[in-house]
């Protein structure tokens, strides 16, 4: 794995850089937006990242609990970490790029809302790690919280979509779907595989980092067993 | 006993626990009346604002109050050692959280039931026209409330900061709940189209639905060690 | 018949039990004896379904304790630090409570004859936050008697008693091994635990250090040889 992570990580400083280059260069400028549209190539390759690492931290604590490999659980701890970064990124990208668009910092609508919650769940489950210690009970009440707390998220963006068509929408969404210009569209879809590259590289750093004391503590443990 | 009268058992001993110790339900109460207190001072009174605001005050203070009695529920049972009585008892661990759910569901309502007078008189309301609306929502979303607070409750005893952790896991996750409710009350206040205040009874069924399974399959993994 | 195979349990880097293997035919009377963190209090929870081990199997009569923990439950009864009672409910409301879980047939009955057993039927409606230590300990040992279990595990229940109810308990101990019922008593008084005795085993660090019939046992003999075995840290 550490060859591995080591190629993944020259492979993100060529792609990073390249993304750059679509991203500012490539990418003609939106007209009526202006440049700051281009802060949309780092926010939804983020909202990606980060769904991505939070399905994989319920999808491993699920895991955990049925087989309890710690490994898993260590791949959930990692995820939520590197989720909650990303999550981070979109929440203050969200209102850069909203103030000069919509002329608000925030609006309630419900990717903005959800996303606001899914920061909560996931910071929640960190902190609920850091009161409960390393034992295998941490890892427990972590795996339990996070399986709930991902069948939640489309609960939550259910419930607060159907709150906002019953109020008036405070702003107007910008179409950043609608008709998108080609070489936007690749830019987007360029910056996306950097994003989730990114994602496979902090959390393969992080596994290592995690192995080498886990290593550490069977050492430990190892002496502890064999002391008389 | 059957499955059903354990569970019910467990849940008589803490409405019984309760009756005797009082511990619990005075201190929700108080705190419900206080919420409605203090937040009356943010208004004028007799603005209109008040109106637009009650929903969601009724379910801050009724949401709050609950999260002191889901505290309690387990830290009684983890002090005095009882709650290794009932892990040694010949149940299955999720009768035991259906048993804990049903007494936090009883305390809440109760304490709900109480408070709402005084929320109609502070705040002038005319419900009675849709009591029983109100009191459906009522149940649903309490419900809903302690069968995740339930789960976490048992996860909070076990940390390090007991009391703090409980909200910080829980308030998250009901926010579908809080939304429906408090939406689903101000419709009653209005009186909005009843199958706008219909949609949000449905969220609300299908998080209990949902979440009353989920917890029950998932509490074994939080109370063995 | 109990047999235990291998069983370790680790809590992070440390470990608590590190390797126990025991076989405790029925009706046996076994004390554990050892000092602070040999793992007694680890391997009786295991054994009553509280903890589960790291590695290792349990055997009760060639069922798996994993599999077949709820049916184990109903045949345990455990006396441990702490009592399982509500402060706030009558040792009555306490036992009916149990009863309900155990499900008892004829509950009334046996709850008052448990009380009787224990001397406490004259206190049966008195909220359990009156009574005294003893008192509080001698009702729990009604609570953990009264499904009658074939198998007692008890975690040094002579702790906090007075003279009065430690030698009730003895004496009640004493009958309850002539009913032919498995004891696991686990102390670190010497005396106590040996004069009940079938076998007797020493728990260091986590492993069994010594495990002996009692008949071959004398007292004096037994402490010598305990604070041997203790001192060299399992090894002899």
């Amino acid at each position: 794995m550490e060859r591995w992570t080591k190629w993944l990580g020259w492979l993100l400083l060529v792609g990073m850089i390249l993304n750059l280059y679509f991203i500012f260069i490539y990418a003609p400028i939106e007209k009526t937006m202006g440049a700051v549209q281009k802060i949309f190539y780092f926010h939804v390759p983020s909202a990606f990242a980060a769904f991505l690492a939070f399905f994989v931290v319920a999808v491993y604590s699920a895991l955990f609990l049925l087989k309890r490999n710690y490994f898993y659980d260590r791949i959930s701890y990692a995820s939520a970490e590197i989720g909650i970064i990303f999550t981070t990124i979109v929440l203050v990208t969200g209102p850069i790029w909203a103030k000069p668009t919509w002329n608000t910092w925030w609006s309630w609508d419900p990717r903005l809302t959800t996303t606001l919650i899914l920061w909560f769940i996931y910071v929640g489950y960190l902190v609920l790690r850091d009161f409960t210690g390393e034992d295998e009970r941490g890892a427990r009440f972590a795996a339990v919280f996070a399986i709930v707390g991902f069948v939640d998220v489309p609960i939550v963006y259910f419930s607060i979509r159907w709150w906002r068509t019953i109020h008036p929408e405070p702003v107007l969404m910008g179409g950043e779907d609608s008709g998108l210009h080609p070489q936007m569209l690749f830019a987007l879809l360029f910056s996306l595989a950097v994003f989730l590259l990114f994602y496979f590289y902090l959390l393969f750093t992080r596994l290592r980092l995690e192995k080498a004391r886990m290593e550490i503590n069977e050492m430990k443990k190892a002496i502890a067993l064999q002391e008389r | 006993m059957s499955y059903l009268g354990k569970i019910f058992a467990i849940a008589y001993k803490d409405l019984l626990h309760e009756y005797r110790s009082r511990e619990t339900i005075t201190t929700m109460m108080i705190f419900s009346f206080l919420v409605v207190v203090i937040f009356n001072f943010t208004f004028d009174p007799g603005s209109s604002y008040a109106l637009e605001a009650a929903p969601g005050i009724i379910w801050v203070a009724f949401t709050f109050s609950g999260m002191l009695g889901l505290n309690r529920s387990f830290i009684y049972e983890i002090d005095k050692g009882c709650f290794h009585g009932l892990l040694l008892s010949p149940i299955d661990r999720g009768a035991i959280y259906l048993g804990k759910m049903i007494g936090n569901i009883i305390f809440m309502t109760l304490v709900e039931l109480l408070t709402l007078p005084l929320f109609i008189i502070l705040f002038n309301l005319q419900f009675s026209d849709f009591l029983l609306p109100l009191l459906l929502i009522i149940f649903l979303a309490t419900i809903g409330f302690a069968a995740v607070g339930t789960l976490f409750s048992a996860i909070a005893v076990n940390t390090k900061a007991r009391e703090i952790m409980l909200p910080i896991l829980l308030f998250p996750v009901v926010v579908p709940v809080i939304l429906s409710a408090v939406n689903a009350t101000g419709g009653l206040l209005r009186s909005d189209d009843w199958n706008q205040v219909f949609a949000w009874v449905r969220i609300l069924l299908a998080f209990d639905v949902i979440f009353v399974a989920i917890c029950y399959a998932t509490f074994e993994y939080v109370v063995e060690e | 018949m109990i047999v235990v195979k291998n069983l370790t349990k680790s809590f992070g880097t440390h470990y608590a039990l590190r390797g126990i293997n025991l076989e405790i035919p029925t009706g046996t009377f076994l004390s554990i004896f050892g000092p602070n963190g040999a793992g007694k209090t680890t391997f009786i929870r295991i054994l009553s379904t509280l903890s589960r081990p790291s590695t290792g199997e349990i055997y009760f009569d060639d069922k798996n304790l994993r599999d077949h923990a709820e049916s184990f439950r109903q045949r345990i009864g455990v006396i441990g630090h702490s009592t399982f009672l509500y402060d706030e409910l009558t040792a009555f409301e306490n036992l009916q409570f149990y009863a309900k879980l155990y499900s008892l047939p004829d509950a009334r009955k046996r709850i008052q004859q448990a009380l009787e057993e224990v001397g406490l039927l004259a206190r049966a409606d008195d909220f359990v936050r009156t009574f005294s230590r003893g008192m509080q300990q001698r009702l729990s040992i009604a609570r953990a008697m009264l499904h009658q279990p074939d198998i007692l595990l008890l975690d040094e229940p002579f702790t906090g008693l007075d003279q009065h109810a430690s030698s009730m308990l003895k004496h009640w101990l004493s009958e309850l091994k002539s009913e032919k019922r498995t004891i696991l008593l686990v102390t670190h008084d010497l005396t106590h635990g040996l004069e009940l005795a079938d076998q007797v085993a020493i728990f260091v660090r986590g492993k069994v250090a010594y495990f002996e019939s009692a008949d071959h046992v004398d007292e004096t003999e037994f402490q010598a040889h305990y604070h041997k075995v203790v001192a060299a840290g399992g090894a002899a």
